[in-house]
């Protein structure tokens, strides 16, 4: 069958064949985006003593594909003060880094699209671009909510990533390696081996860092509904709007993924006896969502200053503080614990 | 690598690709008339620049200057660009009146350029083609080798006189104002209902009955 393809298309089969495997790990990741929102709205739901959604379909299963159809059906407004170029760019930016960064991540040993050396500062690369999308919307919308908001979260963003970037470097140093998998595999042998006990302050901030990274509650001060509305979005409307709203979900899957692959053992089993599998993967990726909804429900909001202060002043001491703890201990018989 | 006649290899087409939108970048960067545009289009070129030494096989340099350069300087470069009120037509009032002196140094440059690239001793012959390493070759892991030995004391060197430049430009513009009312996030947190509130425990007091007003009724 695949031969009989190759054959047929000829040159050209490599692009198709890696087009079908772009469409495969897309076309999950939307579907994935749209029920996450459902999760979202049923679990906050049911943690404020709600219902949820529930008219669409049963117990509200397609209300993200009505929500869908209504978000694509609705006029897209182009304010007249708007820089119209960048607005459009805006949204473009913000989700092309969100996908392009689910390139390199592993599903299982073997399901990867591109298996690279660097696939670590990859990520961390293509991530910091995210900020983009914001920054641009914000400021071509020509609005002064939509500025402040760009405003807000561009200064968060960079302050987070430094103490994400440190988070990493730990985990780097642990595994020895910036490839992803191998990373996943230096954690083999059981719950016990993954990089989440050893690097424990290190995997709090990265989590920590990851909801600051993806604007979500508490640290969603950028969209801040109370104070400026909605933020870098407040001129968008229809698709335009809900490519930021794809765009937001799909990070939050990928950091989702990255904490479970840099820190919880990927799609290894939890116990050496179960056979290892992308179930595996799913759950904890699941587990990591689950815990960005709750605390979504739990907290409020952070005051800016506030959020500035635990950025710079707490995590970044805290994961430079415990680099050198690990770099020590490497030098010291204790080091077969870190990795 | 091995050129095939006429036929333009895939790296080859990928090298002009980029270069094309790096010289199309780097040119609007001095041509556009909205500063905003202006870095953005700086973004752009730093992101293809990024893509060429790809090509070089030099991954991690050019993931770095994507990290460093696009993911922060940029970003930090956009955030001031947007607050300002820059009016170009004013900044390029003294265009004739700059270009005298201008145009000998735009020329001294441009003859560098062509010194160095077309020279005796720096023409592109004259350097080797790097060769193709194999396929497990971790460009990252030999740049960290080379730094942290052979090339230690200037990598610390240069990193001390970066941390003296960090303290020095914060120390020349922190300025403390007397006046400032600062919270103490710490203290904050750390307050306990006992610091705030007090409970009085006290005997409930008798009803007074005063002649002709009823209990209950309000005190004029």
């Amino acid at each position: 069958m695949m031969d009989w393809l190759q054959h047929l298309f000829g040159p050209a089969w490599t692009p198709i064949w890696t087009l079908v495997k772009i469409m495969i790990i897309v076309i999950p990741l939307m579907l994935s985006v749209a029920y996450l929102t459902y999760a979202e709205r049923k679990i906050i739901g049911w943690m404020q003593v709600r219902i949820g959604p529930n008219r669409v379909g049963w117990q509200g299963l397609l209300q993200p594909i009505a929500d869908a159809v209504k978000l694509l059906m609705k006029e897209i407004i182009i304010p007249s003060g708007a820089n119209k170029g960048l607005f459009i760019l805006g949204p473009i930016l913000a989700i092309a880094p969100a996908l392009a960064a689910w390139a390199v991540i592993p599903f299982t040993e073997n399901w990867v699209l591109a298996n690279i050396d660097a696939g670590l500062l990859y990520v961390m690369a293509i991530t910091s671009m995210g900020v983009y999308g914001v920054i641009v919307a914000g400021w071509a919308s020509n609005s002064k909510y939509a500025f402040l908001g760009a405003m807000r979260s561009a200064a968060q963003i960079v302050s987070y990533e430094i103490a994400m970037g440190f988070a990493l470097v730990g985990v780097l140093m642990a595994s020895q390696s910036l490839n992803l998998i191998d990373i996943v595999k230096g954690q083999e042998g059981g719950f016990w081996h993954w990089y989440f006990l050893p690097l424990f302050p290190l995997f709090m901030v990265y989590l920590i860092a990851g909801v600051a990274e993806t604007n979500r509650a508490p640290f969603d001060v950028a969209e801040g509904e109370s104070e400026i509305v909605a933020g870098f979005h407040v001129e968008y409307s229809g698709m335009a709007f809900a490519v930021f709203f794809l765009a937001e979900y799909a990070n939050m899957i990928l950091v989702s993924a990255l904490t479970t692959l840099m820190f919880m053992g990927g799609w290894l089993s939890p116990l050496p006896f179960l056979p290892d599998g992308f179930v595996w993967w799913a759950l904890k990726v699941a587990f990591v969502l689950f815990l960005f909804l709750w605390f979504r429900a739990t907290f409020p909001r952070y005051r800016y200053d506030q959020i500035m202060r635990l950025g710079w002043k707490v995590f970044i001491p805290i994961t430079i503080v415990w680099i050198v703890v690990v770099g020590a201990a490497m030098q010291t018989p204790y080091g077969r614990f870190f990795h | 690598m091995p050129n095939t006649g006429d036929e333009m290899t895939f790296t080859q087409f990928v090298f002009y690709f980029f270069s094309a939108i790096l010289l199309f970048a780097g040119l609007r960067v001095i041509t556009a008339r909205n500063p905003v545009h202006a870095a953005l289009y700086l973004v752009l070129a730093f992101f293809t620049a990024a893509g060429l030494w790809m090509t070089l096989e030099a991954e991690f340099l050019a993931i770095t200057l994507v990290l460093v350069y696009v993911g922060a300087v940029m970003v930090l470069f956009l955030f001031v660009v947007m607050m300002l009120d820059i009016n170009l037509d004013k900044l390029r009032e003294g265009f004739w009146d700059y270009l005298p002196l201008a145009l000998p140094v735009a020329i001294l440059l441009m003859l560098e350029m062509a010194v160095v690239l077309g020279g005796r001793f720096f023409g592109l012959d004259k350097a080797a083609t790097p060769a193709a390493h194999p396929a497990g070759y971790s460009n990252t892991k030999e740049l960290g080798r080379l730094l942290y030995t052979q090339y230690v004391y200037p990598f610390e060197i240069a990193a001390v006189i970066l941390l003296v430049a960090i303290v020095a430009a914060i120390a020349l513009t922190m300025r403390k104002r007397k006046d400032t009312k600062y919270l103490d996030p710490a203290r904050q947190i750390a307050v306990k209902r006992r610091d705030r509130v007090r409970l009085v425990k006290m005997p409930a007091e008798k009803r007074m009955e005063t002649g002709s007003q009823k209990a209950g009724e309000p005190q004029p």
